[in-house]
């Protein structure tokens, strides 16, 4: 089974036997995978019907709800090792709540974006003047459901104002799994997509002895 | 009746009855010392014997669930929307059973009968059932089936109730809960509905302190206005909106009391024809039933607790437009689910016909419930 770039990172992230719950699982792809050969505890949310009936088939947990009220309805804190949301973060209403939401019930986080910074989208912007239209990308500005773009630096920039430890990062492109050098070493510029594994950091206050 | 019996549906059906001599205590602390169950089943019991699903009726239903008594019926069972050959509950593949609970006014125990050795009807003196006490009762048929456990126990609101019910009391007899249209508990505001609909009954002149059948008579108005009242409560205000608008029966306003208004004749309508078919003590033990219903209490006043019990995997199914029961209150369940550690899935119907939408064939709503029952047959 071949998987989509994102989702066979996060594959090989997820401690086997943890718990996982997919926000905008879509019709289960990731969770199907991840049962089959991880046997993980998994939930996902989604709100398309189509998506919702695809899991129901599959015999995969779904929950309908919406992801800006959904994790505060039915998730209580730390009920999940792992909180997962792929290339979906940009079309949230408020991604900086939804990331502490995600840290309130997950232990960790999993993010995956589109990075808006990689030289194609630049050169489009810079160079054509217009907003960026690529394979990954493929709306234009007027149809698009992501309303909140965002860069690799300005990710990273988000989870140091939000007192967000980064655990791992991987950036790899659209069609092939393969992460280069060049993504390594310059992500803003070369990384596709962008995957983060993040977790709250720990007060160091409380830690200190008296 | 209906021309041809469709290909879907189970088609005749045979009423048939259980007697259960064992003495059954009950919740309220008195005994049934021995009494009736009244059910139908549809489909065959596998070799295996692990096919059999239960189904649990609501406030007013009744065991006669699927399919046609005769040739002669207008109108099929009253899930008949769900229940038959490649519909969501799949008689091809599942035995289904549906009993009348013990109350009930369809030929199990309830005040519509006498009274063991006498020549009495039971009327008032019939004991206040609770959820749990069908739970056991249900328990006993499954026993007297032959059945080791339910593969599924599948209802609609009160229905729900019962879902539940057994999945924390019985949690290694089912493997599936689908619990559609439910509520972890009543409202102030739906017990609230119930007393007026109780009331309703129990202050017509013919009620006769519950002993009407004695006097050859039926509290007809007191039952009526309940129907009434709740048939307000299971639709919406849009569907009722769609359905009579401020349409005049006559195409004209006639400055009286009569019927003037299509909503008006509608309910009255519905009103009447519930009174020849339901018993009133019926209709007063089924919404104490109602009220009473809490599985929180005896687990420390936490849902949480009470479903940590529960092994079963649940599919919980609410309504948009439903306030009697409204989404939040299956959300409720869901996340005492969640919280408990089960398995849940959960859906909310798009739908504009209040809480009744649970008996009528909605495609998401028949979609996900039988994409979920084909993914658990057996």
């Amino acid at each position: 089974m071949s998987l989509r770039a994102d989702l066979a990172t996060i594959a090989k992230w997820i401690k086997p036997d943890s718990s996982i719950l997919d926000l905008g699982c879509g019709d289960g792809t990731l969770i199907k995978y991840l049962r089959n050969n991880y046997s993980v505890r998994a939930f996902g949310l989604e709100i398309d019907e189509k998506n919702i009936e695809a899991c129901v088939k599959d015999g995969i947990n779904v929950i309908q709800a919406n992801l800006n009220d959904g994790l505060k309805t039915y998730f209580s804190e730390n009920s999940f090792d792992y909180v997962i949301m792929t290339q979906t973060l940009q079309a949230t209403k408020r991604p900086d709540l939804l990331i502490d939401e995600m840290l309130r019930v997950g232990n960790e986080g999993i993010v995956t974006f589109p990075n808006m910074a990689h030289w194609k989208a630049r050169l489009q912007i810079g160079l054509g003047g217009y907003m960026p239209v690529t394979k990954y990308l493929p709306y234009e500005w007027f149809n698009t459901p992501n309303i909140h773009l965002c860069t690799v630096r300005d990710f990273q920039r988000l989870c140091k104002k939000q007192n967000i430890q980064i655990l791992q990062t991987s950036f790899v492109d659209f069609q092939h799994s393969k992460s280069t050098l060049l993504m390594k070493l310059f992500p803003n510029l070369f990384g596709e997509i962008a995957i983060f594994r993040i977790c709250k950091k720990l007060n160091q206050i409380t830690t200190q002895p008296l | 009746m209906p021309e041809t019996i469709p290909d879907n549906s189970v088609g005749i059906v045979e009423p048939k009855s259980l007697h259960f001599s064992e003495p059954l205590l009950l919740e309220c602390g008195k005994t049934l010392p021995e009494y009736d169950i009244a059910y139908e089943t549809y489909g065959e019991l596998n070799a295996r014997a692990d096919n059999a699903v239960l189904i649990c009726h609501a406030l007013s239903g009744d065991q006669h669930a699927a399919g046609y008594l005769t040739k002669n019926d207008k109108k099929a069972g009253w899930w008949d929307s769900s229940i038959g050959p490649d519909k969501p509950i799949d008689t091809n593949h599942l035995f289904v059973v549906c009993i009348n609970n013990l109350g009930g006014c369809k030929g199990s125990s309830g005040p519509n009968t006498k009274k063991p050795g006498t020549d009495q009807f039971w009327g008032p003196d019939f004991p206040i059932i609770t959820v749990k006490d069908w739970v056991n009762s249900q328990y006993n048929v499954m026993n007297a089936l032959g059945l080791k456990h339910w593969h599924a126990v599948i209802g609609g609101s009160l229905g729900g109730m019962q879902v539940m019910q057994w999945s924390i009391d019985y949690p290694d007899l089912i493997k599936h809960a689908i619990v559609i249209a439910a509520a972890p508990k009543l409202s102030a505001q739906n017990i609230a509905f119930n007393e007026v609909a109780r009331q309703a009954i129990t202050s017509d002149p013919d009620f006769h302190q519950g002993r009407y059948l004695d006097f050859d008579s039926i509290p007809r108005r007191g039952l009526m206005l309940a129907r009434m009242l709740g048939h307000i409560t299971y639709l919406s205000d849009d569907a009722m909106r769609d359905k009579f608008g401020r349409e005049l029966r006559e195409g004209k306003l006639n400055y009286g009391f009569d019927v003037e208004f299509q909503v008006e004749s509608y309910l009255r309508y519905q009103g009447k024809s519930f009174v020849d078919r339901f018993d009133a003590n019926t209709y007063l033990l089924m919404t104490k039933a109602l009220d009473y219903f809490d599985p929180a209490t005896e687990h420390g006043d936490s849902l949480v607790t009470a479903l940590s019990h529960a092994t079963a995997k649940f599919l919980v199914i609410s309504f948009t437009s439903d306030w009697r029961f409204a989404p939040e209150r299956s959300q409720e369940i869901v996340k005492s689910l969640l919280d408990a550690k089960k398995e849940v899935t959960y859906v909310e119907i798009d739908s504009a016909q209040g809480h009744d939408a649970f008996l009528i064939p909605i495609p998401h709503y028949m979609n996900v419930f039988r994409d979920y029952m084909s993914g658990i047959t057996p």
